[in-house]
């Protein structure tokens, strides 16, 4: 199935794609064919093995749940809010709100800190590498925090994005102590550097390691196999469902 | 004898060359230059400059030191016997599984997170699986569900048996150990029993179950709640007053709720300090709000309070394991989700050459149906799609908060697995517990913080 006559089917697997990337359906979307594929008739899935970028559309308000409270509260706290935020994004009755860069040192404290908040525990910081959407922006390396709130017993996460090119940001260690080993393992798998980290350095690979894992076009090897000539492809090189 | 440049002894074409040095000094005889290195004399120079620290040593604890929980390395600096510094360096189990889930199916994913924390597969499978769950929007059935409790809590018992056996053997108590590797033994035997392995067991999968408890589970399980009653009875009565244990734990490895907080740590280790912290009871999964249990909490902070709540979990563990038997007897049904999409198209069960693909399945797809070989061979190969998105799942493990961050593109394999493992968090702790302390009261604060390197190199 070529690409073009793909698009000239209404409900085709582009139309499909372009659903998901402007995020229009729902969790328990209605998918036809079993696999994704429709019209032709082929269910072998290697149609199109291109993977589609996907972005997150902001949320509106009232977000529902606590998460009204939660923004309003950081909102009064915080005067720098509106260069703060990025955006919001409810998926999942899960609250993510995307924090320019530069603020998350001081957003995270006032998190912490302001009473109606209380987040008193930084659950986990993890990185993903978004290269397959990235954008205009070429901000693709991402760092989430999950912070909890024992007091209110509410959970929320916070989100940078940064760009290859500069991947720096504020680390929140002073904030969070905990948060030492993982930025140490962010900066390790991904290349994230967080500025004013007591010391970074690797922690899971070794030390004179090349490359950071965890990113996306971090090459794999392939492994040769003396069966005429042939070998078998990385991981990432191989012939894959979508 | 200080050393020189000055050859007076050998002849003049070998050249001048230091024949003597401040690490083995020298002596002429009549069969020739003799060195004496008995000494042993280097660090003598190392400490020369410093008479105030001279009992100052840098030692390098693991990685390969038994009571180090496996590969874990501390370098710690000592004053004599007082520790001065210490720090840790991990990453020697480093598997990359994180990375491997990224070129599996979902399903398969169950198979690599469980290798995370060995001691407690059975959390990371449900962490994992209820992430995806939720990306999904599926619904698990309610025996499914009744049996992931089920699962869970045994596993808590192990997990915790191996805790009170390795920790026991570490401070001198080896009746603990024998006792406790004895306990652990029979659990793994249910385990096994109703899942075919001791550990790594992939029992839980998106969606539900690989298969359903056996016929005679449930009574070998009532069996054995006696039994484990009776080991817990003897190994806290063993303990508890037994005044070596007492003052090697007691007062050791202190750490307050705000430093546990600001460290990270949950589980027992928070518990210890006197917060009441528990997900099976603030923010309750699996309908662990419908059960009568109690989170056993004391105020002391140190290792001794570790051991009293953990002591005490167990036997609550089993006040759960009774009541959701009753309850798996009341509920029949399936144990994987009603969506074909989604569910494992064959129900797994044993036959005479070992654990496969149900006879009746078999013969549906070989000899019956086209289609249903089509779906079996489909599903099992490319697996399902799960929508786009994100999603945190936490479960309350023996060690703490073991959360699962999972990222999906849309496709059918995880884009990203994050596993916020306890054991990588906690340990960060150890340098705060170990510092002012004596070497010794290093091993048993380590062994109270209950790490498994598996978890936490990933």
């Amino acid at each position: 199935m070529t690409e073009s006559s793909d698009l000239a089917q209404p409900g085709g697997e582009r139309e499909l794609d372009l659903a998901q990337t402007q995020g229009a359906l729902p969790v328990d979307q209605h998918r036809p064919g079993m696999f994704g594929v429709t019209g032709s008739g082929d269910t072998s899935g290697f149609s199109g093995l291109k993977r589609q970028p996907w972005v997150e559309l902001p949320a509106q308000r009232p977000f529902g749940s606590f998460f009204d409270e939660v923004v309003e509260a950081f909102e009064q706290a915080y005067p720098e809010h509106e260069q703060a935020i990025r955006k919001i994004v409810v998926d999942r009755d899960e609250l993510t709100i995307h924090i320019a860069r530069e603020h998350i040192a001081m957003v995270c404290k006032t998190f912490r800190d302001d009473p109606s908040l209380r987040f008193e525990l930084l659950s986990a910081v993890s990185g993903v590498d978004y290269l397959a959407r990235e954008g205009a922006d070429g901000e693709r390396l991402h760092v989430a925090y999950h912070l909890t709130s024992m007091t209110y017993r509410r959970r929320i996460r916070l989100e940078v994005s940064l760009t290859t090119a500069d991947p720096h940001l504020p680390s929140v260690t002073a904030v969070y102590p905990t948060a030492d080993w993982q930025e140490r393992e962010t900066w390790d798998m991904f290349g994230i550097i967080f500025d004013g980290h007591p010391a970074l350095t690797r922690i899971l690979m070794p030390d004179d390691w090349d490359g950071h894992p965890q990113r996306k076009d971090y090459p794999l090897g392939g492994v040769p196999v003396e069966y005429k000539g042939a070998s078998i492809p990385p991981p990432d090189e191989r012939r894959v469902y979508r | 004898m200080k050393g020189g440049f000055i050859d007076e002894g050998l002849p003049e074409e070998w050249g001048a060359r230091p024949v003597t040095d401040s690490y083995s000094p020298s002596r002429e005889t009549t069969e020739g230059r003799v060195y004496n290195v008995s000494g042993g004399g280097d660090w003598d120079s190392v400490f020369a400059d410093d008479p105030l620290h001279e009992e100052r040593l840098v030692v390098n604890m693991g990685p390969q030191h038994p009571s180090t929980h496996g590969v874990l390395r501390l370098v710690l600096e000592l004053e004599g016997e007082t520790v001065t510094d210490a720090r840790l360096v991990v990453g020697y189990l480093h598997t990359g599984i994180e990375k491997n889930t990224e070129f599996r199916t979902w399903t398969q994913g169950s198979t690599f997170v469980t290798r995370c924390d060995y001691l407690a597969p059975l959390f990371n499978e449900t962490a994992y699986c209820m992430a995806v769950e939720k990306l999904l929007g599926a619904v698990v059935p309610e025996r499914a569900n009744l049996i992931r409790v089920l699962m869970m809590e045994i596993n808590r018992i192990s997990s915790h048996w191996v805790w009170l056996a390795t920790g026991g053997m570490e401070l001198g108590a080896l009746t603990a150990m024998t006792n406790g590797f004895r306990a652990r033994e029979k659990c793994l035997d249910i385990l096994e029993l109703i899942t075919g392995l001791r550990m790594n067991h992939a029992y839980i999968r998106v969606g539900g179950l690989a298969q359903d408890l056996p016929d005679n589970a449930i009574e070998k399980i009532r069996a054995w709640i006696k039994d484990m009653d009776t080991e817990i009875h003897g190994v806290d009565r063993l303990l508890r007053g037994q005044p070596i244990w007492i003052n090697r734990l007691k007062g050791v490895g202190w750490i307050g709720v705000e430093g546990c907080l600001s460290l990270g740590l949950t589980g027992p280790m928070l518990r210890a300090a006197g917060l009441a912290w528990d997900m099976r009871k603030t923010e309750p999964y699996l309908g662990y709000e419908t059960y009568d249990f109690d989170v056993p909490t004391d105020d002391g902070g140190d290792c001794w309070s570790r051991f009293v709540v953990k002591v005490a979990e167990m036997r609550e563990s089993l006040r759960i394991i009774a009541q959701v038997l009753d309850r798996i007897e009341q509920t029949p049904g399936r144990v994987m989700v009603d969506d074909p999409k989604i569910a494992w198209p064959a129900q797994l069960s044993i036959g005479s050459d070992g654990m496969g693909n149900s006879a009746a399945h078999v013969n549906k797809i070989m000899n019956g149906s086209m289609e249903s070989l089509i779906h079996h061979f489909k599903l099992v190969t490319e697996g399902f799609r799960v929508p786009t998105g994100q999603a945190y799942v936490a479960v309350e493990s023996p060690r703490g908060e073991l959360g699962a961050h999972v990222v999906s593109d849309g496709g059918t394999r995880p884009y990203r697995v994050h596993l916020r493992e306890p054991s990588f968090i906690n340990l960060q702790a150890t340098a705060t517990m170990a510092i002012g302390g004596q070497i010794a009261d290093v091993i048993a604060s380590v062994a109270s913080l209950d790490p498994v390197m598996g978890g936490c190199d990933r």
